[in-house]
């Protein structure tokens, strides 16, 4: 580490100061910034603070609509507001910087407010009195195993893929898992100088259940003195990654000649670690003894995890502490010890914010009158440096930019999400299709695919803001913002969890929000329903002078494709499930239908609305779920209202349908094109659950396909899509346009 | 890899001065057993096993053999062999009970060995007998003797060949019985340098078997320490092990086996660790530059590890109350030699005491892992990692008690090492 300052002043404070640090990517946001928390490690610090953001929202307002407007008056007004939405920011950067970092806070420090910064970790002893002096805020020392506990409970619960398996010979050596609705209860095996193995049972209680003092420290203890050089931890595990265990290792063969087989012990086990050094006229090589050495303490520690977590039969093992911090060459060690202790049974995870816990906790005991625990936070992709972000090895561009220097906001999301209550397991529920991280083709092309798309963005965003003259120069930053998260990405597809489509979509989101760019589609969007509004009368008429079996069919065409263009006019379709569903519909109504929607104009108005009509008309009500915040041109929920006042004034059937409930609108929580059903505004759940809601139809590209299509629902459900792009399209089997018509009945009990 | 010089300060281990140069192929000196002579022949007896059939040969030495199989006994010698990853351990019986005949009939080569085995204690540069562990008075398969216990190092093995071909063992056609690894490994250059056949046996069935013939043939084998946390009132104790099942039986060679044993035949190996005494001898001659156990193990007695390692009370400044973590316990083994100038202060000594520290809680650790695991009680601690060492098991003794909360019981055995080879020579005289 520090691989950049001068080798011949290598970690002096003076030498330090010069460091310049790029102060608006770094401690952004100070001048609101409140909470100080900070986690002091053997060589990493890593502070916490909270601030609040000014963020450019779009809201809609419905105009007045009692005077008859004129043609060509815009349906709603747009407005950008200004709104104040809560941050967590974690900085991580090497013990080195750390007077230079606490001047350049004092310096940008501007409310006052606070008085006490909450201190973990073994340096908070070490630096108390340097933080008093330059802060001049009171250090507050907090317990840090509790620090540690409490962090890694938040990341679990709010950071979805926050756990991964490590495999280093896979396609993909970061396998992200979802997290289980119910965190609780897992052991937690913290590999710092020694090892402490924490069962943690609920948010306040968990238990040390043991420990070992093998650990990071004798790694580095030992190895130093068996290198007899003057290593740094990362130094020692570079040459361990380059030695050869055999020579010092005695193993199984060296014993036996070959297996032990009636135990089923490999010729290649180590039998007795060191075991060949016992001998006063060899040479071992330090890349021999450290890879040993590495061995040795890693096997140790998998077979003691072991043994606590069958002892409390306990399979969900977190591994963390300086010894693992994103090393590959320990994560993989420690995964190889657990697969050979427990034959598989029990998996070694690791955390992406692993390094993060300790501040995360100790800012969460400072922060805890604002309760952030009752809120949902979400990662923001856009100011978080992701994972492996500082590894020399991986990314020496990143290296280069902004030193070591890694980053994680978080953003308090204005409500709490749970899962839908109508997810078959919501253990096993994975929104996405495909799996970018793995699938090595489909990455390539689907990046090359938004950085095409970057040019068009930028300038949508551009034209968003026409009486914004700083516009362009915004858009500027945002398109650098985002191309270089896109560089990121192909170098490390696992940094922000499973690389999806989805979260290429998120990224972007975030990234234009980071610009003050809200909604770059409002103007067309609203164009686009002022259109469809003109022919929703008309569609309808049309339809109902269609037959049933006719109507039926036409509702289903005008919600693939707004009713416009020619696509499904043809079947079968790719996926055709189409006779089943007339067939349900010839049968009793269902209670209640829960309708994700997609796009605006067209889609909405012409494609949804009919359709929805037909459902009340069969006596089922229905509750439109849309997008909290805008995405592309997702209808909003703000949105939606107006569009349903507005149609309801045309529609007697929609208007009795709302005034009396039957048809409701409600927020999904998100902001996305796509859809994850396992974070879903607390609202929608129960609202879902009061109605006994036994109809999920989730309609669009984003929803249906690229998410939720292989989602399993426990009760009926369409997934209805057209695909508008030819590799897709072909990855599924069909051409571009192919339509597919999901519909899908649990299997009965 | 000498784990076993003579030129230790153990008492126990007593090296005959005039053998310093001597090496295996040394002539035997006379001893008292040679007055004794007589000899008995018995006619032939068939017997259809394959083994019967390798043992059976023409002229005295066959009738001699035959005698012995008539009385379902093979014929000497009688050896029990564990060829582990660093030491050979040799069990012989000495049968004291020869008639006159039979010294007579004794062909010159099996004689030869008698007498070199069994009047002297140490052979070659490295090989020892262990006289304190001797058990006369010994009656196995209807004869009476003496039970010889000794030891050399695994890489003197080609020397102990190339005894055995100059001695020509192999004309008395008898049957090798060997377990431990090396029985596996050098079962070739037993048949090609020294014309010997091996019956290889599983480890960890003889040794089992080892243990419980050898605690019902020794009164005193088993033992405890008391008050192991007191130094001044820590005590060896006897500890009869009548109806020992189910037990955990932990062998600490150059690594670790941990065995659940519920009865004779009923076992299952439950983990292993390749921490063990391969790893402290191996890390001592890497810390120290010392090349035997002994000198290792002197060197950790005189240490002073805590100036090595970091206590919890370095980190905590005392006790770690939250979790019941004592301000002594070892926070991180090693751990204060990541400071470049802790590095510097400490000796060869402190050093080879922090690392028969770490291995030894670390195995104590596991075990108690392991007795929790399988619901055992009961704990015996074999191998020559325990030899000398009574710093190890006084450790293991505390650590068992400690952290148990006095569940656990920490036994040993006065045999450490040699079970392996006592259950092969079981399998000799005992064919399962």
């Amino acid at each position: 580490m520090a691989g950049h300052s001068s080798g011949t002043n290598r970690g002096s404070h003076s030498m330090d100061k010069s460091i310049t640090l790029p102060p608006d990517e770094i401690f952004r946001n100070l001048e609101n910034a409140k909470r100080f928390a900070i986690d002091i490690g053997g060589s990493l610090t890593k502070l916490a603070y909270y601030s609040t953001v000014q963020h450019k929202v779009a809201k809609v307002r419905s105009f007045d609509h009692s005077v008859k407007e004129a043609d060509g008056d815009p349906l709603y007004e747009i407005s950008v507001q200004e709104e104040i939405t809560a941050r967590l920011h974690f900085i991580k950067f090497e013990n080195a910087y750390i007077e230079t970092c606490l001047d350049f806070i004092k310096d940008h420090l501007v409310n006052t407010e606070t008085k006490v910064i909450k201190a973990t970790g073994g340096g908070a002893y070490k630096f108390k009195d340097l933080i008093e002096k330059k802060l001049k805020l009171k250090v507050d020392k907090e317990d840090e195993m509790s620090c540690l506990i409490k962090g890694c409970n938040f990341v679990l619960r709010n950071i979805p893929h926050e756990a991964f398996v490590y495999a280093k010979h896979a396609d993909s050596e970061f396998r992200f898992q979802t997290t289980h609705p119910d965190i609780f209860p897992y052991l937690l095996v913290n590999i710092g100088s020694g090892v402490s193995i924490v069962k943690v049972e609920s948010e306040d209680q968990f238990e040390r259940i043991g420990g070992s003092s093998i650990g990071g420290g004798t790694f580095w203890g030992l190895g130093a003195l068996l290198t007899k050089t003057k290593v740094k931890f990362d130094e020692l595990l570079q040459l361990a990654s380059k030695g050869q265990h055999t020579s010092v290792d005695m193993l199984v063969k060296d014993i036996y000649g070959g297996a032990y087989g009636s135990l089923g012990l490999t010729g290649d086990l180590i039998a007795s670690s060191f075991g060949k050094s016992a001998t006063a006229d060899k040479e071992f090589s330090k890349e021999d003894m450290a890879k040993s050495l590495l061995h040795m303490i890693s096997n140790d520690i998998g077979q003691l995890a072991c043994l606590y977590a069958r002892l409390h039969n306990l399979n969900r093992v977190y591994f963390g502490g300086f010894f693992i911090r994103g090393h590959p060459v320990t994560m993989h060690t420690i995964t190889y010890s657990i697969n050979f202790f427990t034959k598989g049974e029990v998996q070694a995870l690791f955390l992406r914010h692993e390094g993060y816990l300790g501040a995360i906790g100790a800012f969460l005991k400072g922060a805890e009158e604002d309760n952030p625990n009752q809120y949902s936070w979400g990662e923001n992709y856009a100011g978080s440096s992701g994972l492996m972000s500082v590894s020399p090895d991986l990314n020496p561009m990143q290296r280069a930019r902004s030193g070591t220097f890694d980053m994680l906001e978080m953003d308090r999301l204005e409500r709490q999400l749970v899962n839908l209550p109508l997810l078959q397991d919501p253990s096993s529920y994975i929104p996405d299709t495909m799996d970018l991280t793995e699938d090595a083709l489909a990455r390539e092309y689907w990046l090359y695919c938004f950085e095409e798309a970057l040019d068009g963005v930028v300038k949508r965003a551009i034209a968003s803001q026409p009486d914004m003259p700083e516009a362009a120069e915004r858009a500027e930053k945002f398109r650098q913002k985002y191309r270089h998260k896109l560089q990121t990405l192909r170098n490390q597809p696992f940094a922000y969890g499973s690389l999806t489509v989805r979260s290429l979509l998120d990224t972007r989101e975030h990234c234009l929000n980071e610009f003050n760019f809200p909604d770059p589609y409002s103007k067309i969007k609203q164009k686009e329903n002022d259109v469809a509004l003109r022919y929703y009368l008309k569609v309808v008429k049309s339809l109902e002078e269609l037959s049933w079996e006719q109507r039926q069919f036409a509702l289903v065409r005008g919600l693939l494709a707004g009713n416009v263009f020619d696509w499904g006019a043809k079947r079968p379709w790719l996926v055709d499930a189409y006779n089943q569903w007339i067939e349900r519909l010839k049968g009793p109504p269902h209670t209640c239908a829960l309708f994700f929607v997609d796009n605006s104009g067209i889609d909405i108005i012409l494609g949804v609305f009919p359709f929805v009509r037909e459902l009340l008309g069969r006596g089922t009500q229905v509750v439109l779920a849309s997008n909290s915040g805008p995405a592309l041109n997702d209808v909003t929920n703000g949105e939606l209202q107006i569009l349903t006042e507005r149609i309801a004034a045309m529609d007697p059937v929609i208007h009795s349908a709302f005034k009396e409930d039957r048809l409701t609108l409600v927020q999904s929580g998100s902001s996305s094109p796509c859809l994850d059903l396992s974070r879903l505004d607390k609202v929608l759940a129960t609202v879902v659950r009061e109605r006994q809601t036994d109809l999920v139809i989730i309609e669009g590209m984003g929803r249906a396909i690229h998410t939720n299509y292989y989602a399993m629902l426990s009760c009926e459900s369409l997934k209805l899509a057209v695909i508008k792009n030819s590799w897709l399209a072909e990855r599924l089997g069909g051409k571009i346009f192919s339509v597919v018509f999901k519909y899908e009945v649990p299997p009965k009990h | 890899m000498e784990l076993n010089g003579y030129h230790s300060g153990d008492a126990a281990t007593a090296a005959s001065d005039d053998d310093e140069a001597a090496g295996p192929k040394q002539q035997p000196r006379p001893s008292r057993e040679e007055t004794a002579s007589s000899g008995r022949a018995e006619g032939a007896v068939s017997e259809g096993s394959s083994a019967a059939e390798r043992r059976s040969s023409s002229s005295s030495a066959a009738r001699q053999r035959l005698d012995s199989l008539k009385r379902g006994r093979p014929p000497f010698p009688w050896f029990g062999m564990d060829i582990g990853g660093t030491l050979v351990k040799l069990v012989y019986f000495e049968p004291k009970d020869i008639t006159a005949e039979e010294e007579q009939e004794e062909v010159e080569n099996l004689r030869s060995i008698r007498r070199y085995l069994t009047s002297h204690t140490a052979y070659g540069a490295a090989g020892i007998r262990d006289v304190h562990l001797e058990l006369c008075d010994l009656s196995m398969c209807g004869r009476t003797g003496s039970l010889h216990f000794i030891r050399f190092p695994t890489h003197d093995l080609p020397a102990f060949l190339q005894m055995g071909r100059d001695k020509h063992f192999s004309s008395l056609h008898t049957t090798l019985c060997a377990t431990g690894g090396g029985a596996y490994k050098f079962e070739e250059d037993f048949r090609l340098m020294a014309d010997l056949q091996l019956h290889k046996l599983d480890e960890l069935e003889c040794l089992i078997h080892g243990v419980l013939y050898i605690d019902s043939v020794v009164p005193s084998e088993c033992y405890y320490y008391e008050n192991p946390a007191d130094p001044e009132h820590c005590e060896q104790r006897p500890f009869p092990l009548e109806n020992p099942y189910p037990l955990l039986l932990v062998n600490i060679g150059s690594g670790v086996s941990i065995l659940a044993v519920y009865s004779k035949d009923n076992y299952k190996r439950v983990t292993g660790t390749s921490l063990g005494g391969g790893t402290f001898l191996g890390l001592c001659c890497l810390l120290t530059g010392c090349n035997m156990f002994e000198e290792a193990l002197e060197m950790a007695s005189r240490g002073d590890g805590t100036r090595v390692d970091k206590l919890v009370r370095d980190i905590y400044g005392g006790d770690y109350e939250r979790f019941g973590l004592p301000g002594w316990a070892v926070a991180s083994s090693f751990g204060n030699m990541m400071c470049k100038e802790k590095r510097e202060s400490i000796s060869k000594e402190d050093l080879a005491r922090a690392t028969l520290v770490t291995i030894t809680n670390n195995i104590g650790s596991i075990t108690r892992m392991c007795a929790v695991n399988e619901n055992i009680q009961r704990v015996v601690f074999v191998g020559n990692f325990l030899r000398v060492n009574t710093l190890s098991m006084k450790l293991l003794a505390y650590a068992l008690d400690y952290w148990s909360k006095g569940q656990l019981k920490a036994l040993f055995l006065r045999h450490e090492g040699y079970f392996g080879a006592v259950g092969a020579l079981l399998e000799l005289l005992n064919p399962s």
